[in-house]
């Protein structure tokens, strides 16, 4: 409904409060530990706690899963398996029209590491954590595919075989004359750039309590699923139930949530189930590792970048090829990452002509899904590092091409080739204030010291455009106009608000913005302070969203900047509708017009004769005390409900121009940084973050917004990653893996800001929380490269990557090593090995041990029993392990390819709680004087848990294993030693068992 | 993320702790500051049957002055250590070297002796033993043992206490009147793992090195005193002798780049 009038410079004339840094109603709670976040909730008596198993390999067949043992342990009441989800519910609606299936849990075949296998359900956490060890799952390992464009290709193992293909959807776009003016343009410049997969991990990680209702009453959930709500469609009719039929409700305090808690929409469908399978309520509390390695990444991408560009820097035309990688299932609202951004892919520039080809692509890792910034760290890390490359090639001033192409501030509201209607601005003016304010003179007066001085020092720049309020509508833009006219239109964002006030004249809000501890609850008390001539304190925010009894459609929720723009204009359109009402009663009290009715101090007046004031509370009262007085038609009660959508956002056109979201904000950065050149380290010498967020609501909370998101864009930038091996075995499990800027990370930055209100909300006012997510990332790609004199800028520039980058020599030791391990390849994640080892007994002796199954079993570290299963097979019970840490493994051992006694290959692979291990290679022996020199090739692959959390040890503790089960060999084959190797082979473990002893 | 079910013994004594590990044998675990083990219990990396706390065993938290050496008590936190009044004196590299053990959170809790027992590669504590060719006390019922940092720790996460053993105390020589020392390290973020640690002793005649972060446990190398071209050549032999592997968060050519430009650097302005 857009039929309400509204009036910006009235409201904004009228701001006691508005625009002011009042404190935060939020924080006397957070501050005094009295905040009620998701687990601080009480249960039911009765309710049980969900412990979920996880896969650990990135792509098998589930042969087979037994919770018969589980099922028997103390305190266990069921478990949930494939079979449960398959009986109980449906597929998840997919954004794309694809033949593929995502559930909830994985049914007969996992494609990531950490997918959930089964739910144990028992009295405590640690009961059903007891019980996960006790499931046996027999997996058929499948050919993972980890690598983006290798997913792309023909050859590549494919997750879905219904679809044939990983490339899931494939789309061109073409707006303008793209090809006259490439052919037109003096240079094509180019840059292939990749985005990593990262996130922005909340302290609070994903919380779920589900009951399945007696009967068919459907379900009631309390979590922190944080919205779209677009999304509770999708969870009810994967549940197979009407929406009414299940309730979600939130919690009134985050431990944040940066878009990431979106996924926590699949939890809610599984925790579903699990409490029908349980019969009774569950609650789930995802801890660090499974939020790391499995709850929601940012879409990598892979970007070619082309411009078509004048010898002064005019760009004419931009050609994107762009592959985004969403993971091992298209999981709602992907594939997003790419069309929030598209009608603005053309970012803060006046270039007219566009191509864009767009392709998503599943791997086997995470679904990708919303973290903050969600779509634009990826498209500016590629067209703000091009701009930079174009300055490079052209040998142009980088700030020089930015304001070349910059678009021009008369032409506002302004129409992007691809559909954005970009609402106001001025960018000349931003770029102008940060230039002089943030002294950027100064620091290329430094740059030139420094470089003279023989310093690493660079400058970076990002000018971005910042979308906010998503329309509902973008999404489609994946389909192609005869499917989307076939589904039939999606567009609009709508934002609801509620305003009541009661018997006693207080004031109560709810809105649906679902906050993550933005402070929501103290800007919508400011705004209807000021709407009802109150004081924010008069005005109590509700922001507990409940399906059932809230006003709230599809946009609800707390993503997309939606809160300032949508969410506050709405509540101000709302508080409006009350003041109208009640200035009709003051008017009919004081034998005016309700024209001449004024609002303020708690007062209403007519502005004839403010002398005789009513007291707001008397007015309000009316409607509940006294409904017979009230002017003649009027209804009786005082709460207002608004529905608000702008409308401006239509859905995609037949040409595929849409407007994807309602509002662009303008940020312009700086960053200067050294580089160290001994280390590789980062020194950021100034940071410069200029916005442009239309009128600003409460400038203190707006600030917050910018530092926090500053210090994600840093993190992505220089340390951030979820890193994947090869085999899709994930490695970034822990904080010590996964690296979060600290306070000891982050610098001051400086912020400016200036105020071009929106014409499109109704108090003028846009989004400005993702703006550094966007910008900072590339900003310090920027500096990096211009500090390096380098293109090849790959996130997150580690110092060791940066050392890569500078090509240092590498100088050999004066004598070659012997023995030595063959040298990895840069980077290289996978565990390849290579070695020698001097073995006291013939080659023929070393062989004969091998074929031996008994002495075999004294060579294996650990092994507790061997039984042969073929011909030189053998299932093995191992104990491996290293210092502290050990795992039981049901391993199985081959040899092949043998050549006595000069070669064979010795394999082994395994399971264990700790997730799956295997290592496969070649073995030399050679004589060597009385002995044998036995050399070894391996490549050793290790999933699950183990992987995730100690990747920092894995290479070395492989190394370990590998060199005693070698000399463990010789041990062997030289002989006489029977007895005693076999109590080498005990105190090798006692060895181990002791280093735990004194552990700390 | 819940640990597997274990019993907790609170021990008050080294003797009753020792008859505890005599007790219960290779299911027992001593927890001191738990910055380590906690967490591995959590993610069930380790599951004993049985924690010793010492933390709060007076008897064994001490640190004293004897016999030329720093002595250690298995229950002395590391800030006790940072903030005793005359270290920088006492032992210079131990000043230098603490503040980079994570944060002064993990250090008020964690254990000098708990990280020397962990023998974690990155870890300070382990390297400064080494780099001062210091001792380790083990004690059992049956008595007790000294060890020599080189004997003491065997390779990754692996030492050589046996069991039934824990670790009393360990020493650190007091500073050489003759010697400088110095200490660095790089990690992404302060308060990481080590991705290298070095710590450099130059005495009039010899220099020490000892990298940690890099191999298997902190490695030391004693040079005669060079400079120029021939120390430059026998840092990066020691680099490549360290056999430096590569993890996702620093390649091993980067490894070794850091040895060369942290042991000279350090070294060099030991020198001057």
């Amino acid at each position: 409904m857009n039929d309400i009038s509204f009036h910006p410079d009235r409201a904004k004339a009228d701001s006691a409060h508005i625009g002011r840094p009042a404190l935060r109603v939020e924080d006397a709670a957070l501050l005094s530990g009295r905040a009620n976040y998701a687990d601080d909730q009480g249960v039911k008596p009765g309710t049980v706690y969900a412990a979920i198993l996880r896969s650990p390999h990135a792509h098998a067949e589930i042969a087979s899963i037994d919770s018969a043992a589980a099922l028997k342990m103390p305190g266990v009441r069921a478990v949930l398996t494939g079979a449960d989800v398959k009986s109980w519910a449906t597929p998840f609606a997919v954004g794309v029209r694809q033949p593929m299936e995502h559930w909830c849990m994985a049914i007969e075949r996992v494609r990531y590491v950490g997918e959930p296998v089964a739910v144990v359900m028992a009295e405590s956490r640690y009961l059903a954590e007891d019980a996960l060890d006790a499931i046996k799952v027999e997996y058929r390992t499948l050919s993972a595919v980890v690598d983006p464009e290798a997913a792309a290709e023909a050859s590549a193992p494919v997750l879905h075989e219904a679809v044939g293909s990983n490339v899931v959807n494939d789309r061109h776009f073409r707006y303008g004359d793209p090809e006259a003016a490439f052919a037109a343009a003096a240079h094509t410049v180019r840059l292939k750039v990749h985005y990593p997969r990262n996130s922005c991990t909340p302290i609070e990680c994903f919380v779920v309590v589900a009951e399945h209702l007696p009967g068919d009453d459907g379900y009631d959930v309390f979590s922190n699923f944080q919205g779209p709500f677009a999304l509770h469609p999708v969870m009810a009719r994967a549940l197979k139930v009407t929406g009414a039929r299940l309730r979600l409700r939130s919690p009134r305090d985050s431990g944040g949530s940066f878009g990431v808690k979106q996924g926590v929409s699949t939890y809610i469908v599984l925790l579903c189930l699990a409490s029908r399978k349980a019969g009774a309520p569950v609650k789930w509390v995802e801890d660090r590792l499974e939020h790391l390695q499995a709850s929601v990444s940012a879409t990598n991408r892979v970007t070619t970048l082309e411009a078509a560009v004048q010898p002064d820097g005019e760009i004419l035309a931009l050609r994107y090829d762009q592959i985004d990688d969403c993971g091992a299932y298209l999981r709602a609202p992907e594939p997003a990452t790419f069309y929030r951004m598209h009608g603005s892919l053309t970012g803060a520039y006046k270039v007219r002509n566009l191509e864009v080809h767009n392709r998503v692509v599943l791997t086997n890792k995470t679904p990708s899904g919303l973290v903050r910034g969600f779509g634009g760290p990826q498209v500016y890390f590629a067209l703000e590092r091009l701009i930079q490359h174009i300055a490079v090639e052209l040998r142009l001033d980088p700030l020089a091409v930015i304001e070349r192409n910059l678009i021009e501030a008369d032409t506002f509201p302004y129409r992007a080739p691809a559909g954005a209607l970009l609402d106001s601005g001025d960018y000349q003016q931003a770029i102008a204030m940060a230039r002089e304010q943030g002294g950027l003179a100064e620091l290329l007066a430094r740059r030139d010291q420094a470089r003279a001085e023989g310093r690493l020092y660079g400058i970076g720049y990002a000018a971005i455009v910042e979308p906010s309020i998503s329309n509902m509508g973008y999404i489609t833009t994946a389909l192609t106009a005869e499917e989307r006219a076939r589904a039939g239109p999606k567009n609009g964002a709508s934002a609801s608000a509620t305003v009541s006030v009661d018997a006693l004249g207080s004031v109560s809000v709810v809105i649906d913005s679902v906050p993550q501890g933005q402070g929501h609850r103290t800007v919508t008390a400011q705004v209807v302070a000021d709407a009802l001539g109150l004081n924010p304190p008069d005005i109590v925010v509700n922001a507990e969203l409940d399906t059932q009894k809230d006003a709230w459609s599809i946009a609800a929720g707390n993503y997309s900047s939606r809160f300032a723009g949508a969410v506050a204009g709405t509540v101000h359109l709302a508080a409006v509708k009350v003041r109208d009402k009640l200035a009709v009663i003051a008017a009919d009290m004081l034998g005016c017009s309700p024209k001449q009715i004024a609002f303020a101090k708690g007062k209403i007046f007519s502005l004839e004769r403010p002398e005789e004031k009513l007291p707001f509370h008397r007015v309000a009262g009316a409607t509940h005390w006294s409904p017979g007085m009230l002017p003649r038609g009027m209804t009786t009660g005082l709460r207002e409900t608004v529905f608000w959508s702008p409308p401006q956002l239509v859905a995609p056109d037949e040409n595929d121009v849409i407007n994807s979201s309602g509002v662009y904000g303008f940020v312009f950065d700086i960053c200067a940084l050294e580089v160290d050149r001994a280390t590789g380290k980062v020194r950021i010498d100034r940071y410069v973050s200029a916005h442009d967020a239309g009128r600003i609501l409460n400038p203190a909370l707006a600030d917050g917004q910018i530092r926090g998101a500053f210090a994600q864009g840093l993190g992505a930038a220089l340390m951030e990653e979820f890193v994947y091996g090869s085999d899709g075995s994930f490695l970034s499990g822990t904080f010590a893996d996964y690296l979060v800027p600290t306070t000891c990370e982050v610098p001051e930055l400086q912020i400016l800001h200036m105020e071009t209100p929106s014409p499109f909300t109704p108090l003028g006012s846009k989004g400005l929380g993702e703006g550094n997510n966007m910008s900072t990332p590339v900003c310090i790609g920027n500096a990096l490269a211009d500090a390096l004199g380098k293109s090849d800028i790959v996130l997150p520039m580690t110092p060791s990557k940066i050392h890569a980058l500078m090509a240092l020599a590498d100088p050999p030791p004066r004598k070659p090593r012997t023995g030595a391990p063959a040298q990895l390849p840069a980077g290289g994640h996978g565990l390849n090995m290579a070695g020698a080892v001097d073995l006291a007994a013939s080659p023929e002796q070393v062989f004969a041990v091998l074929l031996d199954p008994d002495a075999l079993s004294r060579v294996i570290p650990g092994c507790h029993a061997l039984t042969r299963t073929g011909e030189n097979r053998y299932r093995a019970d191992v104990t491996i392990g290293i210092g502290l840490v050990k795992a039981r493994y049901a391993a199985e051992v081959s040899l092949s390819e043998l050549d006595p006694p000069n070669s064979l290959s010795l394999g082994g692979s395994g399971i264990s709680a700790f997730g799956s291990a295997s290592g496969a290679g070649k073995v030399r022996l050679e004589p060597a004087g009385s002995g044998t020199r036995l050399h070894y090739d391996y490549s050793v692959a290790v999933s699950g848990k183990v992987a995730a959390v100690g990747g920092r040890m894995l290479e070395g503790a492989a190394k370990i294993i590998l060199r005693q089960l070698f000399e463990q060999l010789g041990r062997q084959a030289a002989g006489g030693e029977a007895a005693g190797a076999a109590s080498t082979s005990l105190s090798w473990w006692r060895k181990l068992t002791n280093a735990l002893k004194d552990a700390k | 993320m819940k640990p597997a079910a274990f019993d907790y013994i609170r021990a008050d004594s080294a003797e009753e702790t020792v008859a505890l590990l005599r007790q219960y044998g290779d299911d027992a675990k001593i927890l001191a500051g738990g910055q380590s083990l906690m967490a591995m219990l959590n993610i069930r990396l380790a599951q004993p049957k049985i924690l010793v706390d010492i933390s709060r065993c007076e008897q064994l938290n001490y640190a004293r002055i004897d016999h030329g050496k720093l002595v250690i008590g298995a229950a002395a936190t590391q800030a006790s250590i940072e903030w005793r009044a005359n270290l920088a004196q006492e032992v210079p590299l131990l000043k230098l070297a603490i503040p980079w053990i994570s944060h002064f959170q993990v250090r008020n809790h964690g254990t000098v002796c708990g990280s020397v027992a962990h023998a974690d590669p990155s870890a300070e504590l382990p390297l400064c033993l080494t780099a001062l060719q210091g001792e380790v006390v083990l004690r059992s019922h049956a008595g007790r043992r000294v060890l020599k940092a080189d004997d003491f720790f065997q390779g990754m996460l692996t030492t050589a206490i046996r069991q039934g053993e824990i670790i009393e105390e360990v020493r650190f020589p007091l500073q050489d009147k003759n010697a400088r020392y110095a200490f660095e390290e790089v990690s992404i973020r302060h308060g990481d793992f080590a991705l290298v640690a070095v710590a450099a002793v130059v005495t009039p005649d010899s220099i020490d090195l000892t990298i940690g972060g890099v191999s298997d446990r902190a490695r030391r190398l004693t040079l005669p005193k060079i400079t120029g071209s021939d120390l430059d050549d026998a840092i990066n032999d020691f680099a490549w002798e360290l056999d430096a592997q590569s993890d996702t968060h620093a390649t091993a050519q980067y490894r070794r780049h850091l040895v060369r430009e942290l042991g000279r650097k350090l070294i060099n302005g030991l020198m001057q």
